[in-house]
């Protein structure tokens, strides 16, 4: 008995060697594990054998059997492993095919610019407003200190619609209309679409955007708008930015200052970016004129502000390095795609 | 402005900085340099020589070969030169030096030209004689240079001395970006006492003083009346007789040809020279034709001429002010003077003005008669009234050091009561709350007095001087310690105080939303002009009657394709799909967020209704139910959900009157879509179909949600019918899809279309559609009755509709 299990056993480890598919592996296990298996037919046998040597050779067969298995299972491991290896070597594709993109859109240059303002400031807590874009006058230049007789509001700056009535020159009329509600302390961006007789050329548009800032409080000094403004331009520009403040003139703005960056192409030392010196202008800015708050009803000995005005354009235009401003509104797909 | 720093060296005589410390530090207290330039950049080795022997070239007709002593010896230069004699003074660069430009006056170049000695037709040359133009000038600017060949100088100039320093070309030109405020920064005055408190040097104007050698009396000669005394609140005049018309000095010349003034006589050069020291025009009559003796300032009479001094004639009206004589007007006031009293080289009496003319007024007149001068550029600022008197006193004093003529006694002086100075009270903790600084009180008074701002101890108080019309308050005052402090030595602070909630309104994370989904669905994002042509309302196909055309019209627009406010988005988008087109740009889809503008009525009486559109437009792979798909996720992603529909009765002309539809939400029309009309695509020269929608945000923002509920997951399986039908052609699928959804009750779960077909197998004027319909209970597990129950409803309902269930 022993030796026809043994001889079983060889059997099969012969036959499991010889496979060269999984198929005849399976094939061996019907053979000899399955029901009409040759192990199987031992087991049936067993009655032939004499009790007291039964559990024995019960033992034995599945010993044999459990064997068999082992070897079995291997080899079908092995196999599967092989299969899945030269299917796999079938399979290699030239990764340097061209991707398949999937159709997705792109922003304009000017509105991620603005988002990346927006984002800026409204983690300083600034809320984010919106003021008409066709003004009245009182609003566009009265409002803001700009008196009747300002050359600011001669006709070839400014487009009017009849005598009350025109597009905004700035954003900064969005001040008074936020000031008026009396709602104190205001911080608040608004950015927004402004106009001025321009004639359209690489560097000038009759449309453009600007973002207005304003913080009202009790307190707030010309230092604080220093402060501020650098912390955005480190945010904007990259954290080595350095700003210096040059004085300047506004008329709804007192002290006024004009803001420069360190050229970011070049660090500060000059280039033909910054045409040699080092710094670019990014924003005018200042305190916001005593007789501003007076008209929008804000006492000035009691509440001071600051406001700024960013050209957006000027600010996407430097940082994408856009030499062409009609480019903004062509709309071509080429340049949108870029950004 | 340009000034020559010489000039500002003049009154401020210890003024010692390179020229670009001198850029940087004005430009850090607000007198804005924009650039400099030396005049001799590129002029190296240059002395003055003379031409002691002059023999013929021996091989060359129109060379000769000169002897030329240039100090320490005497060396041979050849030239063609052909104006230059023995004993002439000339300068000369000498081997190894430099000049400017060549001889013909073409543009310098960046580096100038270097000079070697050499021979010329095999005669030894040891430098270079120079003309103007060579040493980086012209004619305009030294009038006393020949037109063709080598600058000769008086014979004051010393034989071997530098060349440059001779001619004045040791200098350095600054150009400043005055800001409007500073009125009297547009004055060389000005502009050397910001100077001098920038460098904190003491600043020395000009001490005028007057010999009136003509004696007699000014009042003998002349008298001035002021009609409109609101446009002209002084008017100052003097006399000066026996002129002696000559060219100015050398040192004149100099600094008006460094401001870009070409200098012309004495006389001209005077007036110049005061206008540019002083900021404040002037203007000289030849008095001898001046009738009556007397000057009239008053406003010109609609339709009348004047001919000004450049020979043309002006058509004047009502607002145009005009200095007129006992008989006829002699000049437009502040702007330019007239052919008929103009100085001539035969003038022998002048009379001088010096006027404060209402500078709104001046710059419109300017504007009108399409005459900007220098002069009204001036005055169009505002000027300062006290500054006409020294002014015209000034002008006086040249006359004299110059010898020009001779100044009769006495001034008419016409002028209104001078507004009293400005006092603002200083109030030195106010200054620092406002800056955020320390600054002692003494620091802030010794940067006011070096402004010649006086403080007064007893009131406490600070006199403005009149040329400062822009000090009007703390805030200015604040404004010029820190000009001096130093802007960059103010701290840098954040604000302190209650906090605020940054954010972002809720129309604006609707927006927000709209630019995601439209780059999810491949829209990239357009921006058009907010103006445009009248023309874009035929062009789209609109009727003659449509209230689309009442637009807003811009009243001075930049030409007629920009002078309308939009009241439809599509011109920009069509206009932008045809520019991608034609430039072969392949599956365009572009969307735009920005607003048209609807006014209530016109001509306007109040703002009108800025309404935000969000316009898609697309050219290339897809179809109008790619567009449908694109609306559906973006009212999806903002909470729009249920009761969206369509309705193909949209009546929009410049869309495919088959293939469009208004969106409905709610029963309210928020928006259309569609394929453009053929006709449509043809004006804008798109040769391919083109699909457009239009979402009208103001209708849509306050449907819209971002409130999320969750519902369970399905735990129950579901159960499946479909149904196919034959479907009489005018009926329409969204109404199938209502009658479906209200019949199929609470366990309806979602419907499929998934066939749709017309033609063969189908009777005329008949569709087939097919639906598979999903039914499911959140608590159950369905039973056939339930679904067979709502499918009977369903079908009964369907029925209703002329509808037939294909077996």
């Amino acid at each position: 008995m022993k030796e026809k299990l043994e001889k079983i056993k060889q059997d099969a480890i012969a036959q499991i060697e010889k496979s060269d598919a999984l198929e005849a592996l399976n094939e061996v296990r019907v053979n000899f594990l399955g029901k009409k298996g040759e192990l199987t037919a031992v087991l049936k046998s067993m009655k032939d054998v004499a009790p007291e040597d039964r559990p024995k050779v019960g033992q034995f067969v599945n010993e044999t059997r459990a064997e068999i298995e082992r070897i079995l299972d291997e080899a079908t491991k092995k196999m599967e492993k092989l299969k899945r290896e030269s299917q796999m070597k079938n399979e290699v594709i030239d990764v340097t095919l061209p991707a398949k993109k999937n159709m997705v859109g792109h922003r304009h240059p000017n509105v991620t610019t603005q988002e990346e303002v927006e984002r800026i400031f409204i983690g300083m807590g600034y809320e984010v407003v919106e003021g008409p874009e066709i003004e009245t006058d009182y609003y566009n230049f009265e409002a803001l200190n700009i008196p009747a007789d300002h050359p600011a509001k001669d006709e070839q700056d400014t487009f009017y619609i009849n005598g009350d009535f025109l597009l905004r020159t700035q954003t900064s009329g969005t001040q008074v209309h936020v000031m008026e509600k009396g709602k104190l302390p205001i911080r608040m961006i608004a950015p927004g679409r402004v106009f001025r007789s321009d004639e359209v050329d690489a560097t000038h548009s009759p449309s453009f955007h600007q973002i207005e800032g304003l913080v009202i409080d009790k307190h707030i000094t010309f230092a604080d708008l220093k402060g501020t403004l650098a912390e955005f331009s480190k945010e904007l520009f990259g954290e080595d930015t350095k700003v210096r403040f040059r004085p300047h003139h506004f008329n709804f703005t007192e002290p006024s200052a004009e803001m420069d960056i360190s050229c970011f192409k070049c660090g500060g030392k000059g280039c033909r970016f910054c045409k040699g010196t080092g710094w670019i202008e990014i924003l005018g800015c200042g305190l916001v004129h005593p007789n501003v708050l007076r008209m929008s009803g804000i006492d000035p000995e009691e509440y001071s502000g600051f406001a700024f005005g960013i050209g957006l354009e000027r600010i996407a235009l430097l940082k994408y390095e856009i030499d062409d401003m009609r480019l903004l509104y062509e709309n071509d797909v080429r340049f949108l795609k870029q950004f | 402005m340009n000034t020559a720093l010489s000039w500002i060296k003049a009154y401020v005589p210890e003024l010692d900085c390179t020229p670009q410390e001198y850029l940087d530090a004005l430009t850090l207290t607000g007198t804005k340099v924009e650039y400099y330039e030396n005049l001799d950049k590129n002029l190296k080795n240059i002395v003055v020589g003379q031409i002691k022997k002059i023999d013929k070239h021996p091989d060359a007709d129109k060379l000769i070969v000169c002897q030329v002593d240039v100090g320490k010896e005497t060396i041979q230069i050849v030239t063609g030169a052909p104006n230059v004699k023995e004993g002439d003074k000339v300068p000369v660069v000498l081997d190894g030096g430099k000049v400017a430009g060549g001889h013909d006056g073409s543009p310098l170049p960046e580096n100038g030209i270097e000079i070697k000695a050499g021979k010329l037709r095999g005669v030894d040359s040891f430098g270079m004689m120079c003309s103007i133009e060579e040493l980086g000038s012209n004619t305009n600017f030294y009038p006393e240079a020949p037109e063709d060949g080598i600058y000769i100088f008086d014979d004051s100039a010393v034989v071997g001395s530098s060349a440059i320093e001779a001619l004045g070309l040791n200098d350095t030109v600054f150009e400043y970006e005055i800001t409007s405020n500073r009125v009297d920064c547009y004055s060389i005055l000005g502009i050397a006492r910001e100077a001098a408190a920038t460098f904190n040097k003491p600043f020395c104007p000009p001490v005028v003083e007057l010999k009136e050698q003509g004696g007699d009396d000014v009042n003998n000669y002349i008298s001035v009346e002021v009609k409109d005394k609101d446009l002209c609140s002084r008017y100052v005049a003097r006399v000066v007789k026996n002129i002696r018309i000559a060219p100015s000095p050398k040192w004149l010349q100099r600094r008006l040809a460094a401001s870009g003034i070409r200098p012309i006589n004495n006389l001209v050069d005077i007036t110049n020279y005061v206008m540019e020291e002083y900021g404040q025009p002037m203007h000289a009559f030849d008095l001898d034709k001046i009738d009556g003796k007397k000057i009239v300032v008053k406003r010109a009479k609609d339709g009348d001429t004047f001919m000004t001094l450049d020979g043309e004639e002006r058509k004047l009206d009502g607002e145009i002010l005009m200095i007129n004589d006992a008989s006829k007007p002699v000049a437009v006031a502040g702007i330019m003077g007239g052919e008929n009293s103009k100085i001539t080289d035969d003038v022998k009496t002048v009379l001088f003005e010096a006027a404060t003319f209402n500078g709104a007024n001046i710059r419109k007149s300017a504007k009108r008669l399409g005459l900007r001068t220098d002069s009204s550029g001036k005055f169009e600022k505002g000027l300062d009234p006290r500054n006409a008197l020294d002014a015209i006193n000034r002008a006086c004093q040249l006359i004299e050091e110059l010898d020009c003529g001779d100044v009769v006694k006495g001034v008419v002086d016409v002028c209104e009561p001078l507004k009293e100075l400005n006092k603002i009270e200083f109030r030195p903790d106010r200054i620092n709350d406002l800056l955020g600084t320390s600054v002692s009180a003494e620091d802030m008074l010794a940067i006011f007095k070096k402004l010649e701002l006086e403080y007064n101890e007893n009131d406490k108080m600070i006199t403005i001087p009149s040329f400062r019309q822009d000090l009007e308050g703390i805030a200015d005052l604040a404004e010029e310690v820190a000009r001096f402090y130093g802007y960059d030595k103010i701290p840098s602070t954040l604000p302190s105080g209650e906090a605020t909630t940054g954010k972002i309104s809720f129309k604006q994370r609707i927006e927000q939303k709209a630019r995601e989904v439209a780059e999810y669905c491949g829209f990239s994002q357009g921006m058009c002009y907010s103006f445009e042509s009248p023309k874009v309302f035929d062009k789209l196909l609109i009727d003659e009657k449509d209230p689309l055309r009442q637009a807003i019209t811009i009243s001075n627009p930049l030409g007629e394709d920009f002078s309308i406010m939009r009241t439809i988005s599509l011109n920009g988008m069509l206009t932008s799909l045809s520019t991608n087109y034609n430039r072969r740009n392949k599956d365009v889809r572009l969307y735009e967020l920005a607003n048209v503008y609807i006014p209530e009525k016109l001509p306007l009486e109040k703002l009108p209704d800025e309404r935000m559109q969000f316009t898609l437009g697309f050219y290339g792979e897809g179809d109008f139910f790619t567009m449908k798909g694109v609306i559906e996720e973006f009212f999806d992603s903002i909470g729009l959900k249920d009761k969206l529909s369509y309705d193909p009765k949209a009546g929009k002309p410049f869309l495919h009157p088959g293939r469009q539809a208004n969106v409905v939400y709610d029963g309210k029309v928020v928006g259309y879509l569609g394929e453009v009309h053929p006709e449509v695509l043809d004006n804008y020269d798109i040769p391919v179909k083109a699909y457009v929608a239009v979402l009208d945000m103001p209708e849509i923002v306050p449907f819209a949600s971002f409130d999320h509920k969750y519902k369970g997951i399905a735990k129950f399986p579901a159960v499946s019918r479909d149904i196919s039908m034959v479907v009489p052609k005018e009926v329409l699928v969204g109404d199938i899809e209502r009658m479906i959804i209200q019949r199929g009750g609470k366990i309806l779960e979602s419907l499929t279309l998934f066939d749709i077909y017309e033609g063969e197998q189908i009777k005329e004027g008949f569709k087939s559609v097919a639906y598979s319909i999903t039914f499911r209970a959140q608590d159950r597990t369905l039973e056939d009755a339930d679904v067979s129950a709502a499918m009977k409803k369903i079908l009964n309902g369907l029925e209703g509709m002329g509808i037939e269930l294909r077996q």
